[in-house]
Protein backbone atom coordinates (compact mmCIF):
# COMPACT_ATOMS: atom_id res chain seq x y z
CA UNK A 1 0.00 0.00 0.00
CA UNK A 2 2.94 2.27 -0.36
CA UNK A 3 1.64 3.44 -4.22
CA UNK A 4 1.26 7.28 -3.97
CA UNK A 5 -1.85 6.57 -6.41
CA UNK A 6 -3.97 4.53 -4.51
CA UNK A 7 -7.41 5.88 -3.44
CA UNK A 8 -7.20 7.09 0.12
CA UNK A 9 -10.65 5.94 0.21
CA UNK A 10 -9.77 2.64 -0.90
CA UNK A 11 -6.91 2.38 1.76
CA UNK A 12 -9.28 3.36 4.11
CA UNK A 13 -12.60 1.04 3.32
CA UNK A 14 -9.68 -2.22 3.28
CA UNK A 15 -8.68 -2.13 6.87
CA UNK A 16 -12.97 -3.35 7.40
CA UNK A 17 -13.75 -6.55 6.56
CA UNK A 18 -16.42 -5.76 4.27
CA UNK A 19 -15.24 -3.88 1.54
CA UNK A 20 -16.36 -1.25 -1.14
CA UNK A 21 -19.64 -0.47 1.18
CA UNK A 22 -18.89 2.43 2.58
CA UNK A 23 -21.39 4.35 5.69
CA UNK A 24 -21.72 6.89 2.95
CA UNK A 25 -22.35 5.21 0.18
CA UNK A 26 -24.69 3.09 2.04
CA UNK A 27 -26.53 6.33 2.97
CA UNK A 28 -26.69 7.28 -0.39
CA UNK A 29 -28.18 4.51 -1.41
CA UNK A 30 -31.45 4.20 0.82
CA UNK A 31 -31.10 8.15 0.43
CA UNK A 32 -32.16 7.85 -2.88
CA UNK A 33 -34.70 5.01 -3.08
CA UNK A 34 -36.03 7.24 -0.31
CA UNK A 35 -36.61 9.85 -2.88
CA UNK A 36 -37.35 8.14 -5.98
CA UNK A 37 -39.86 6.07 -4.14
CA UNK A 38 -41.45 9.42 -2.46
CA UNK A 39 -41.27 11.02 -6.07
CA UNK A 40 -43.33 8.22 -7.76
CA UNK A 41 -45.57 8.11 -5.01
CA UNK A 42 -46.63 11.34 -5.01
CA UNK A 43 -46.50 11.65 -9.02
CA UNK A 44 -48.04 7.90 -9.81
CA UNK A 45 -49.32 5.82 -7.17
CA UNK A 46 -50.92 8.51 -5.21
CA UNK A 47 -53.50 9.55 -8.29
CA UNK A 48 -53.80 5.70 -8.95
CA UNK A 49 -55.11 4.98 -5.60
CA UNK A 50 -57.27 7.94 -5.70
CA UNK A 51 -59.26 7.00 -8.19
CA UNK A 52 -60.44 3.82 -6.65
CA UNK A 53 -61.17 5.44 -3.81
CA UNK A 54 -63.03 8.56 -5.00
CA UNK A 55 -65.35 6.31 -7.44
CA UNK A 56 -66.28 4.50 -3.39
CA UNK A 57 -66.63 8.18 -1.74
CA UNK A 58 -70.27 8.04 -2.55
CA UNK A 59 -70.65 4.52 -1.58
CA UNK A 60 -71.70 1.53 -3.96
CA UNK A 61 -75.17 2.81 -4.62
CA UNK A 62 -73.86 5.76 -6.61
CA UNK A 63 -71.28 4.25 -7.66
CA UNK A 64 -73.76 1.53 -9.27
CA UNK A 65 -76.29 4.14 -10.51
CA UNK A 66 -73.52 5.74 -12.53
CA UNK A 67 -73.11 2.15 -14.41
CA UNK A 68 -76.49 1.24 -15.40
CA UNK A 69 -77.18 4.85 -16.23
CA UNK A 70 -77.89 5.32 -20.37
CA UNK A 71 -75.33 8.19 -22.00
CA UNK A 72 -72.57 5.66 -19.20
CA UNK A 73 -73.92 2.31 -21.10
CA UNK A 74 -73.56 4.28 -24.70
CA UNK A 75 -70.01 5.44 -23.77
CA UNK A 76 -68.99 2.14 -22.90
CA UNK A 77 -70.47 0.86 -26.06
CA UNK A 78 -69.30 3.54 -28.48
CA UNK A 79 -65.71 2.72 -26.69
CA UNK A 80 -65.68 -0.82 -27.42
CA UNK A 81 -66.81 -0.31 -30.89
CA UNK A 82 -64.41 2.09 -31.89
CA UNK A 83 -61.55 -0.03 -30.90
CA UNK A 84 -63.37 -2.86 -32.46
CA UNK A 85 -62.95 -1.47 -36.06
CA UNK A 86 -59.82 0.53 -35.50
CA UNK A 87 -57.77 -2.13 -33.73
CA UNK A 88 -58.34 -5.04 -36.51
CA UNK A 89 -57.53 -2.33 -39.11
CA UNK A 90 -54.61 -1.29 -37.82
CA UNK A 91 -53.34 -5.05 -37.21
CA UNK A 92 -53.88 -5.17 -41.21
CA UNK A 93 -51.37 -2.27 -41.66
CA UNK A 94 -49.23 -2.45 -39.03
CA UNK A 95 -48.45 -6.81 -40.24
CA UNK A 96 -48.79 -5.36 -43.92
CA UNK A 97 -46.00 -2.79 -42.91
CA UNK A 98 -43.83 -4.95 -41.19
CA UNK A 99 -43.95 -7.78 -43.74
CA UNK A 100 -43.43 -5.41 -46.67
CA UNK A 101 -40.84 -3.47 -44.84
CA UNK A 102 -38.46 -5.68 -43.15
CA UNK A 103 -36.29 -8.16 -45.05
CA UNK A 104 -35.82 -5.67 -47.74
CA UNK A 105 -33.38 -2.86 -48.01
CA UNK A 106 -34.77 0.34 -50.52
CA UNK A 107 -33.85 3.78 -50.35
CA UNK A 108 -35.79 5.69 -48.12
CA UNK A 109 -36.35 2.66 -45.65
CA UNK A 110 -35.40 4.50 -42.52
CA UNK A 111 -37.49 7.73 -43.67
CA UNK A 112 -40.79 5.02 -44.23
CA UNK A 113 -40.27 4.19 -40.89
CA UNK A 114 -39.93 7.28 -39.42
CA UNK A 115 -43.69 8.12 -41.09
CA UNK A 116 -45.13 5.36 -39.52
CA UNK A 117 -43.60 6.60 -36.31
CA UNK A 118 -44.97 10.11 -36.81
CA UNK A 119 -48.09 9.84 -35.22
CA UNK A 120 -46.46 9.55 -32.01
CA UNK A 121 -45.37 13.02 -32.11
CA UNK A 122 -48.28 14.89 -33.57
CA UNK A 123 -50.50 16.15 -30.91
CA UNK A 124 -53.84 14.17 -30.90
CA UNK A 125 -55.75 17.61 -31.18
CA UNK A 126 -53.98 18.27 -34.30
CA UNK A 127 -54.63 15.33 -35.54
CA UNK A 128 -58.32 16.05 -34.63
CA UNK A 129 -58.38 19.30 -36.52
CA UNK A 130 -56.55 17.36 -39.77
CA UNK A 131 -59.74 15.38 -39.57
CA UNK A 132 -61.93 18.42 -39.79
CA UNK A 133 -60.12 20.20 -42.49
CA UNK A 134 -60.27 17.26 -44.81
CA UNK A 135 -64.55 16.20 -43.50
CA UNK A 136 -65.64 19.11 -41.59
CA UNK A 137 -68.50 20.96 -43.24
CA UNK A 138 -66.69 23.53 -44.64
CA UNK A 139 -63.60 20.55 -45.77
CA UNK A 140 -62.30 19.33 -48.80
CA UNK A 141 -64.73 16.27 -49.02
CA UNK A 142 -67.24 17.49 -46.38
CA UNK A 143 -69.81 19.25 -48.66
CA UNK A 144 -69.72 16.26 -51.25
CA UNK A 145 -69.79 13.81 -48.68
CA UNK A 146 -72.66 15.29 -46.86
CA UNK A 147 -74.84 15.78 -50.36
CA UNK A 148 -73.80 11.75 -50.23
CA UNK A 149 -75.77 11.60 -47.46
CA UNK A 150 -72.48 10.58 -45.09
CA UNK A 151 -71.48 11.78 -42.01
CA UNK A 152 -67.90 11.99 -40.88
CA UNK A 153 -67.29 14.90 -38.08
CA UNK A 154 -69.00 14.50 -35.32
CA UNK A 155 -69.99 10.89 -36.31
CA UNK A 156 -68.47 7.69 -35.83
CA UNK A 157 -66.23 7.25 -38.94
CA UNK A 158 -64.62 10.18 -37.64
CA UNK A 159 -64.30 9.19 -34.19
CA UNK A 160 -62.74 5.66 -35.76
CA UNK A 161 -60.15 7.70 -38.04
CA UNK A 162 -59.15 9.85 -35.39
CA UNK A 163 -58.49 6.67 -33.36
CA UNK A 164 -57.03 4.97 -36.18
CA UNK A 165 -54.36 8.32 -36.68
CA UNK A 166 -53.09 7.95 -33.09
CA UNK A 167 -52.47 4.38 -32.76
CA UNK A 168 -50.82 3.48 -36.08
CA UNK A 169 -47.67 2.64 -35.08
CA UNK A 170 -48.51 0.45 -32.34
CA UNK A 171 -48.28 -2.84 -34.03
CA UNK A 172 -46.29 -1.53 -37.39
CA UNK A 173 -43.24 -0.92 -34.45
CA UNK A 174 -44.11 -3.74 -32.73
CA UNK A 175 -43.53 -6.67 -35.25
CA UNK A 176 -41.02 -4.77 -37.51
CA UNK A 177 -38.21 -5.69 -34.90
CA UNK A 178 -39.28 -8.97 -34.31
CA UNK A 179 -39.50 -9.81 -38.33
CA UNK A 180 -36.14 -8.62 -38.69
CA UNK A 181 -34.65 -11.14 -35.97
CA UNK A 182 -36.42 -14.25 -37.10
CA UNK A 183 -34.44 -13.60 -40.56
CA UNK A 184 -36.30 -15.51 -43.94
CA UNK A 185 -34.95 -18.90 -43.30
CA UNK A 186 -37.87 -20.47 -42.56
CA UNK A 187 -39.96 -18.45 -45.08
CA UNK A 188 -37.89 -19.69 -47.79
CA UNK A 189 -38.26 -23.00 -46.99
CA UNK A 190 -41.80 -23.14 -46.63
CA UNK A 191 -41.60 -21.29 -50.20
CA UNK A 192 -39.33 -24.45 -51.44
CA UNK A 193 -41.35 -26.81 -50.23
CA UNK A 194 -44.30 -25.42 -52.33
CA UNK A 195 -46.07 -23.41 -49.92
CA UNK A 196 -47.81 -20.26 -51.40
CA UNK A 197 -47.08 -16.53 -49.98
CA UNK A 198 -50.20 -16.79 -47.88
CA UNK A 199 -49.97 -20.06 -46.29
CA UNK A 200 -46.02 -19.25 -45.62
CA UNK A 201 -47.29 -15.98 -44.08
CA UNK A 202 -49.99 -17.73 -42.26
CA UNK A 203 -48.73 -20.84 -40.98
CA UNK A 204 -44.80 -19.72 -40.56
CA UNK A 205 -44.53 -16.24 -40.39
CA UNK A 206 -47.47 -15.26 -38.06
CA UNK A 207 -46.57 -17.76 -35.40
CA UNK A 208 -43.24 -16.62 -34.62
CA UNK A 209 -44.22 -13.26 -34.38
CA UNK A 210 -47.59 -14.03 -32.16
CA UNK A 211 -46.22 -12.50 -28.53
CA UNK A 212 -44.78 -9.51 -30.26
CA UNK A 213 -48.05 -8.78 -32.35
CA UNK A 214 -50.18 -9.46 -29.10
CA UNK A 215 -48.23 -7.20 -27.21
CA UNK A 216 -48.41 -4.91 -29.89
CA UNK A 217 -52.11 -4.91 -29.98
CA UNK A 218 -52.93 -4.93 -26.04
CA UNK A 219 -50.81 -1.06 -26.22
CA UNK A 220 -53.24 -0.12 -29.51
CA UNK A 221 -56.33 -1.44 -28.07
CA UNK A 222 -55.38 0.59 -24.47
CA UNK A 223 -54.55 3.61 -26.30
CA UNK A 224 -57.69 3.11 -29.07
CA UNK A 225 -60.04 2.77 -25.47
CA UNK A 226 -57.90 5.63 -23.78
CA UNK A 227 -57.73 7.99 -26.70
CA UNK A 228 -59.18 11.58 -25.54
CA UNK A 229 -57.89 14.88 -27.57
CA UNK A 230 -58.13 13.40 -30.94
CA UNK A 231 -61.57 11.70 -30.63
CA UNK A 232 -62.72 15.14 -28.77
CA UNK A 233 -62.01 17.29 -31.58
CA UNK A 234 -64.00 14.73 -33.85
CA UNK A 235 -66.86 13.95 -32.38
CA UNK A 236 -68.73 17.18 -31.13
CA UNK A 237 -68.91 15.06 -27.50
CA UNK A 238 -72.70 14.38 -28.08
CA UNK A 239 -73.64 13.07 -24.77
CA UNK A 240 -75.04 9.51 -25.48
CA UNK A 241 -74.60 9.86 -29.02
CA UNK A 242 -70.74 10.41 -30.10
CA UNK A 243 -69.68 10.40 -26.29
CA UNK A 244 -66.69 7.64 -25.37
CA UNK A 245 -65.35 6.47 -22.33
CA UNK A 246 -62.82 9.17 -22.02
CA UNK A 247 -65.31 11.75 -22.78
CA UNK A 248 -68.01 10.91 -20.54
CA UNK A 249 -65.02 11.00 -17.31
CA UNK A 250 -64.24 14.79 -18.76
CA UNK A 251 -68.04 15.79 -19.28
CA UNK A 252 -69.13 14.54 -16.14
CA UNK A 253 -66.26 16.46 -13.84
CA UNK A 254 -67.08 19.59 -15.81
CA UNK A 255 -71.01 19.11 -14.64
CA UNK A 256 -69.83 18.79 -11.21
CA UNK A 257 -71.34 15.55 -11.02
CA UNK A 258 -67.60 14.06 -9.59
CA UNK A 259 -68.96 10.37 -8.82
CA UNK A 260 -70.34 9.27 -12.03
CA UNK A 261 -66.54 10.95 -13.35
CA UNK A 262 -64.66 8.54 -11.56
CA UNK A 263 -67.35 5.48 -11.16
CA UNK A 264 -66.41 5.86 -15.07
CA UNK A 265 -62.66 6.24 -14.47
CA UNK A 266 -62.26 2.94 -12.70
CA UNK A 267 -63.40 1.34 -15.42
CA UNK A 268 -60.52 2.96 -17.52
CA UNK A 269 -58.11 2.45 -14.94
CA UNK A 270 -58.44 -0.98 -14.35
CA UNK A 271 -58.20 -1.28 -18.18
CA UNK A 272 -54.84 0.44 -17.78
CA UNK A 273 -54.08 -1.78 -15.17
CA UNK A 274 -54.80 -5.09 -17.01
CA UNK A 275 -52.82 -3.72 -19.66
CA UNK A 276 -49.35 -2.78 -17.46
CA UNK A 277 -49.94 -6.91 -16.14
CA UNK A 278 -50.15 -8.66 -19.93
CA UNK A 279 -47.76 -6.37 -20.91
CA UNK A 280 -45.50 -7.71 -17.83
CA UNK A 281 -46.42 -11.11 -18.81
CA UNK A 282 -45.19 -10.43 -22.64
CA UNK A 283 -42.26 -9.14 -21.80
CA UNK A 284 -40.70 -12.34 -20.89
CA UNK A 285 -41.09 -13.93 -23.95
CA UNK A 286 -37.54 -12.88 -25.34
CA UNK A 287 -39.16 -12.17 -28.84
CA UNK A 288 -40.83 -9.14 -27.17
CA UNK A 289 -39.13 -5.89 -27.43
CA UNK A 290 -40.32 -3.82 -24.71
CA UNK A 291 -40.83 -0.35 -25.65
CA UNK A 292 -42.27 3.01 -24.43
CA UNK A 293 -45.42 4.79 -25.47
CA UNK B 1 -43.26 14.03 -51.13
CA UNK B 2 -42.25 13.52 -54.84
CA UNK B 3 -44.68 11.19 -55.06
CA UNK B 4 -47.57 13.60 -54.81
CA UNK B 5 -47.09 16.28 -57.53
CA UNK B 6 -49.66 15.40 -59.74
CA UNK B 7 -47.34 14.46 -62.85
CA UNK B 8 -45.64 11.65 -60.76
CA UNK B 9 -49.13 10.60 -60.15
CA UNK B 10 -50.06 8.28 -62.87
CA UNK B 11 -46.58 6.57 -62.70
CA UNK B 12 -47.22 6.25 -59.09
CA UNK B 13 -50.85 4.38 -59.24
CA UNK B 14 -49.02 2.30 -62.04
CA UNK B 15 -46.42 1.33 -59.83
CA UNK B 16 -48.64 0.45 -57.05
CA UNK B 17 -50.17 -2.18 -59.47
CA UNK B 18 -46.58 -4.05 -59.71
CA UNK B 19 -46.25 -3.94 -55.70
CA UNK B 20 -47.06 -6.62 -53.88
CA UNK B 21 -50.19 -6.95 -50.94
CA UNK B 22 -48.64 -5.93 -48.47
CA UNK B 23 -47.19 -2.88 -49.88
CA UNK B 24 -50.19 -1.77 -51.63
CA UNK B 25 -52.27 -1.86 -47.98
CA UNK B 26 -49.54 0.00 -46.44
CA UNK B 27 -49.28 2.58 -48.99
CA UNK B 28 -52.93 2.76 -49.35
CA UNK B 29 -53.59 3.47 -45.48
CA UNK B 30 -50.65 5.48 -45.14
CA UNK B 31 -51.86 7.59 -47.67
CA UNK B 32 -55.81 7.77 -46.45
CA UNK B 33 -55.21 7.95 -43.01
CA UNK B 34 -51.76 9.80 -42.12
CA UNK B 35 -50.64 11.42 -45.15
CA UNK B 36 -53.63 12.77 -46.55
CA UNK B 37 -54.51 14.60 -43.39
CA UNK B 38 -51.22 16.32 -43.06
CA UNK B 39 -51.32 17.64 -46.50
CA UNK B 40 -55.09 18.73 -45.59
CA UNK B 41 -53.20 20.90 -42.73
CA UNK B 42 -50.27 22.29 -44.34
CA UNK B 43 -52.13 23.02 -47.64
CA UNK B 44 -54.52 25.02 -45.84
CA UNK B 45 -52.23 27.20 -43.71
CA UNK B 46 -50.28 27.95 -47.15
CA UNK B 47 -53.86 28.97 -48.93
CA UNK B 48 -54.12 31.85 -46.32
CA UNK B 49 -51.89 35.54 -46.87
CA UNK B 50 -48.62 35.44 -45.23
CA UNK B 51 -49.70 38.32 -43.64
CA UNK B 52 -52.99 36.17 -41.93
CA UNK B 53 -50.48 33.68 -40.65
CA UNK B 54 -48.27 36.31 -39.28
CA UNK B 55 -51.14 37.86 -37.17
CA UNK B 56 -52.61 34.59 -36.08
CA UNK B 57 -49.39 33.00 -35.37
CA UNK B 58 -48.27 36.38 -33.15
CA UNK B 59 -51.10 37.30 -32.02
CA UNK B 60 -50.75 37.82 -28.11
CA UNK B 61 -52.97 35.09 -27.02
CA UNK B 62 -51.59 32.40 -29.57
CA UNK B 63 -47.69 34.06 -28.09
CA UNK B 64 -48.36 33.33 -24.26
CA UNK B 65 -49.71 29.70 -25.10
CA UNK B 66 -46.51 29.11 -26.96
CA UNK B 67 -44.91 30.33 -23.78
CA UNK B 68 -47.18 28.20 -21.53
CA UNK B 69 -46.75 25.09 -23.71
CA UNK B 70 -42.93 25.42 -24.33
CA UNK B 71 -41.43 26.38 -21.45
CA UNK B 72 -43.96 24.28 -18.97
CA UNK B 73 -43.11 21.16 -21.25
CA UNK B 74 -39.10 22.22 -21.34
CA UNK B 75 -39.13 22.49 -17.38
CA UNK B 76 -41.42 18.72 -17.04
CA UNK B 77 -38.75 17.29 -19.59
CA UNK B 78 -35.64 18.98 -17.57
CA UNK B 79 -37.08 17.58 -14.03
CA UNK B 80 -37.77 14.69 -15.44
CA UNK B 81 -34.51 14.25 -17.02
CA UNK B 82 -33.16 14.80 -13.37
CA UNK B 83 -35.32 12.54 -11.75
CA UNK B 84 -35.74 9.94 -14.42
CA UNK B 85 -32.04 9.25 -13.79
CA UNK B 86 -31.76 8.67 -10.26
CA UNK B 87 -35.16 6.61 -10.80
CA UNK B 88 -33.15 4.47 -13.85
CA UNK B 89 -30.10 4.45 -11.50
CA UNK B 90 -31.86 2.91 -8.24
CA UNK B 91 -33.97 0.48 -10.23
CA UNK B 92 -30.62 -0.88 -12.07
CA UNK B 93 -27.74 -0.77 -9.47
CA UNK B 94 -30.01 -0.86 -6.12
CA UNK B 95 -31.66 -4.25 -4.99
CA UNK B 96 -34.29 -3.11 -2.31
CA UNK B 97 -37.50 -4.54 -1.38
CA UNK B 98 -40.42 -3.64 -3.59
CA UNK B 99 -38.11 -3.05 -6.53
CA UNK B 100 -40.14 -4.50 -8.74
CA UNK B 101 -43.39 -2.87 -8.24
CA UNK B 102 -41.71 0.48 -8.44
CA UNK B 103 -40.35 -0.58 -11.86
CA UNK B 104 -43.68 -2.00 -12.88
CA UNK B 105 -45.94 1.24 -11.86
CA UNK B 106 -43.34 3.38 -14.31
CA UNK B 107 -44.89 2.91 -17.12
CA UNK B 108 -48.60 3.33 -15.72
CA UNK B 109 -48.59 6.83 -17.18
CA UNK B 110 -48.28 5.02 -20.74
CA UNK B 111 -51.52 2.78 -19.82
CA UNK B 112 -53.69 5.14 -17.98
CA UNK B 113 -56.09 7.41 -20.40
CA UNK B 114 -55.16 11.08 -20.05
CA UNK B 115 -58.78 12.01 -18.73
CA UNK B 116 -58.19 9.54 -15.99
CA UNK B 117 -55.36 10.70 -14.94
CA UNK B 118 -56.33 15.12 -15.45
CA UNK B 119 -59.13 13.97 -13.25
CA UNK B 120 -57.31 12.20 -10.38
CA UNK B 121 -54.71 14.90 -10.52
CA UNK B 122 -56.97 17.93 -10.71
CA UNK B 123 -58.49 16.16 -7.34
CA UNK B 124 -55.22 15.20 -5.33
CA UNK B 125 -53.56 18.48 -6.18
CA UNK B 126 -56.79 20.70 -5.54
CA UNK B 127 -57.00 22.75 -2.35
CA UNK B 128 -59.04 20.20 -0.63
CA UNK B 129 -56.93 17.30 -2.08
CA UNK B 130 -54.70 14.33 -0.87
CA UNK B 131 -51.48 17.05 -1.35
CA UNK B 132 -53.20 20.24 -2.58
CA UNK B 133 -54.44 20.47 1.09
CA UNK B 134 -50.80 20.01 2.63
CA UNK B 135 -49.85 22.51 -0.36
CA UNK B 136 -52.10 25.22 0.46
CA UNK B 137 -51.40 26.70 3.75
CA UNK B 138 -47.93 27.36 2.38
CA UNK B 139 -50.01 29.31 -0.08
CA UNK B 140 -48.94 27.29 -3.32
CA UNK B 141 -52.43 26.22 -5.53
CA UNK B 142 -51.60 23.71 -8.39
CA UNK B 143 -54.99 22.79 -9.80
CA UNK B 144 -56.22 25.40 -12.14
CA UNK B 145 -53.00 27.25 -12.57
CA UNK B 146 -49.53 26.84 -14.42
CA UNK B 147 -48.43 24.82 -11.58
CA UNK B 148 -51.19 22.06 -12.42
CA UNK B 149 -50.30 22.23 -16.17
CA UNK B 150 -46.68 21.20 -15.26
CA UNK B 151 -47.75 18.14 -12.99
CA UNK B 152 -49.95 16.66 -15.92
CA UNK B 153 -46.78 17.32 -17.95
CA UNK B 154 -44.30 15.69 -15.97
CA UNK B 155 -46.92 12.38 -15.24
CA UNK B 156 -47.13 12.19 -18.95
CA UNK B 157 -43.63 12.70 -19.71
CA UNK B 158 -42.01 10.36 -16.58
CA UNK B 159 -42.34 6.85 -18.12
CA UNK B 160 -40.05 8.17 -21.55
CA UNK B 161 -36.83 9.47 -19.71
CA UNK B 162 -36.50 6.22 -17.24
CA UNK B 163 -37.44 3.53 -20.43
CA UNK B 164 -34.75 5.30 -22.34
CA UNK B 165 -31.97 5.14 -19.77
CA UNK B 166 -32.58 2.15 -17.84
CA UNK B 167 -31.59 -0.32 -20.89
CA UNK B 168 -27.90 1.76 -21.80
CA UNK B 169 -27.30 1.77 -17.83
CA UNK B 170 -28.29 -1.81 -17.36
CA UNK B 171 -25.35 -2.73 -20.31
CA UNK B 172 -22.89 -0.21 -18.62
CA UNK B 173 -20.26 -2.12 -16.22
CA UNK B 174 -19.65 -1.09 -13.15
CA UNK B 175 -16.11 -2.35 -13.50
CA UNK B 176 -15.44 1.12 -15.54
CA UNK B 177 -16.49 3.38 -12.30
CA UNK B 178 -14.52 0.82 -9.81
CA UNK B 179 -11.60 1.25 -11.98
CA UNK B 180 -11.77 5.08 -12.21
CA UNK B 181 -12.69 5.15 -8.09
CA UNK B 182 -9.39 3.45 -7.81
CA UNK B 183 -7.70 5.45 -10.03
CA UNK B 184 -8.38 8.15 -7.44
CA UNK B 185 -11.37 9.60 -9.19
CA UNK B 186 -13.89 11.51 -6.63
CA UNK B 187 -17.62 10.31 -6.81
CA UNK B 188 -18.52 13.58 -8.62
CA UNK B 189 -15.87 12.85 -11.23
CA UNK B 190 -16.50 9.77 -11.61
CA UNK B 191 -20.18 10.17 -12.35
CA UNK B 192 -19.08 13.48 -14.28
CA UNK B 193 -16.16 11.61 -16.49
CA UNK B 194 -17.26 7.83 -16.43
CA UNK B 195 -21.09 7.39 -16.27
CA UNK B 196 -22.64 10.45 -17.66
CA UNK B 197 -21.14 10.35 -20.90
CA UNK B 198 -22.16 7.64 -22.23
CA UNK B 199 -25.84 7.96 -20.50
CA UNK B 200 -26.32 11.43 -22.15
CA UNK B 201 -27.27 10.21 -25.58
CA UNK B 202 -29.98 8.37 -24.60
CA UNK B 203 -30.59 10.56 -21.17
CA UNK B 204 -31.52 13.97 -23.78
CA UNK B 205 -33.52 11.49 -26.66
CA UNK B 206 -35.98 10.43 -23.29
CA UNK B 207 -35.75 14.63 -22.66
CA UNK B 208 -37.10 15.28 -26.14
CA UNK B 209 -39.32 12.25 -26.22
CA UNK B 210 -40.64 13.65 -22.64
CA UNK B 211 -41.05 17.15 -23.71
CA UNK B 212 -42.48 16.47 -27.55
CA UNK B 213 -45.46 14.46 -25.85
CA UNK B 214 -45.55 16.99 -22.67
CA UNK B 215 -46.38 19.46 -26.02
CA UNK B 216 -48.62 17.87 -27.57
CA UNK B 217 -50.68 16.76 -24.29
CA UNK B 218 -54.02 17.97 -24.21
CA UNK B 219 -56.26 15.45 -22.32
CA UNK B 220 -55.06 15.67 -18.60
CA UNK B 221 -54.15 19.27 -18.61
CA UNK B 222 -57.13 20.57 -20.14
CA UNK B 223 -59.44 18.70 -17.16
CA UNK B 224 -55.95 19.92 -14.38
CA UNK B 225 -55.67 23.14 -15.80
CA UNK B 226 -57.87 26.52 -15.86
CA UNK B 227 -57.19 27.05 -18.84
CA UNK B 228 -57.42 31.14 -18.68
CA UNK B 229 -55.43 32.69 -21.76
CA UNK B 230 -51.83 34.11 -20.65
CA UNK B 231 -52.29 32.12 -17.70
CA UNK B 232 -52.32 28.33 -18.41
CA UNK B 233 -53.95 27.72 -21.67
CA UNK B 234 -52.03 25.60 -23.83
CA UNK B 235 -51.42 25.78 -27.64
CA UNK B 236 -53.85 22.32 -28.18
CA UNK B 237 -56.14 23.83 -26.02
CA UNK B 238 -56.50 27.37 -28.00
CA UNK B 239 -56.85 24.89 -31.45
CA UNK B 240 -59.70 23.48 -29.57
CA UNK B 241 -61.63 26.08 -28.67
CA UNK B 242 -61.18 27.95 -31.89
CA UNK B 243 -62.43 25.08 -33.79
CA UNK B 244 -65.26 25.79 -31.50
CA UNK B 245 -65.54 29.08 -32.30
CA UNK B 246 -65.45 28.07 -35.99
CA UNK B 247 -61.97 30.02 -36.67
CA UNK B 248 -60.90 27.48 -38.90
CA UNK B 249 -57.94 29.52 -40.08
CA UNK B 250 -56.70 30.38 -36.50
CA UNK B 251 -57.13 26.36 -35.40
CA UNK B 252 -54.90 26.18 -39.01
CA UNK B 253 -51.83 28.58 -37.95
CA UNK B 254 -51.56 27.66 -34.55
CA UNK B 255 -51.82 23.44 -35.45
CA UNK B 256 -49.49 24.17 -38.26
CA UNK B 257 -47.11 25.98 -35.70
CA UNK B 258 -47.64 23.08 -33.62
CA UNK B 259 -46.80 20.25 -36.32
CA UNK B 260 -43.77 22.28 -37.25
CA UNK B 261 -42.49 21.47 -33.59
CA UNK B 262 -43.23 18.34 -33.54
CA UNK B 263 -41.23 17.89 -36.62
CA UNK B 264 -38.47 19.46 -35.24
CA UNK B 265 -38.04 17.63 -32.27
CA UNK B 266 -38.27 13.80 -33.58
CA UNK B 267 -35.35 15.49 -35.56
CA UNK B 268 -33.55 16.28 -32.69
CA UNK B 269 -34.74 12.87 -31.60
CA UNK B 270 -33.63 10.92 -34.64
CA UNK B 271 -29.94 12.83 -34.58
CA UNK B 272 -29.76 11.90 -30.88
CA UNK B 273 -30.16 8.60 -31.65
CA UNK B 274 -27.89 7.85 -33.98
CA UNK B 275 -25.25 9.50 -31.88
CA UNK B 276 -26.24 7.15 -28.97
CA UNK B 277 -25.34 3.95 -31.34
CA UNK B 278 -22.34 5.37 -32.54
CA UNK B 279 -21.23 6.29 -29.41
CA UNK B 280 -23.03 3.90 -27.21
Amino acid sequence: MANPVVNPNLTRSNASPTKRISPSADWRKWGLIGFVTLYLALIILLPALNVFVQAFNGGIAGFLATFTSRPFLNAVGLTVIVALISVPLNTIFGLSAAVAIAHKTFPGRTLLISIIDLPFSISPVVAGLMLVLLYGSRGWFGPALEAGGIKVIFALPGMVMATIFVTMPFIAREVLPALEENGTDQEEAAHTLGASSWQTFWRVTLPSIKWSLLYGLILCNARAMGEFGAVAVVSGNISGKTQTLPLYVEDAYIQYNTQSAYAAAVLLACLAIVTLVLKHFLERNPGVHRRGD
Amino acid sequence: MTYLDSASLQPFWQRLRHLSWPWRITWIYLIFFLLLPIVALVVRASTLDASEIWRIATDPVALSTYNVTFLTALAAASLNGLVGLMVAWVLVRYEFPGKRYLDAIIDLPFAMPTAVAGLTLATIYSSNGWIGSLLDPLGIKVSFTRLGVLVAMVYISLPFVVRTVQPVLQEMEAEIEEAAWSLGASDWQTFRRVILPPLLPALLTGVAMGFSRAVGEYGSVVIIAGNIPFQDLIAPVLIFQRLEQFDYAGATVIGTVLLLISLLSLLLINVLQSLGKRYG
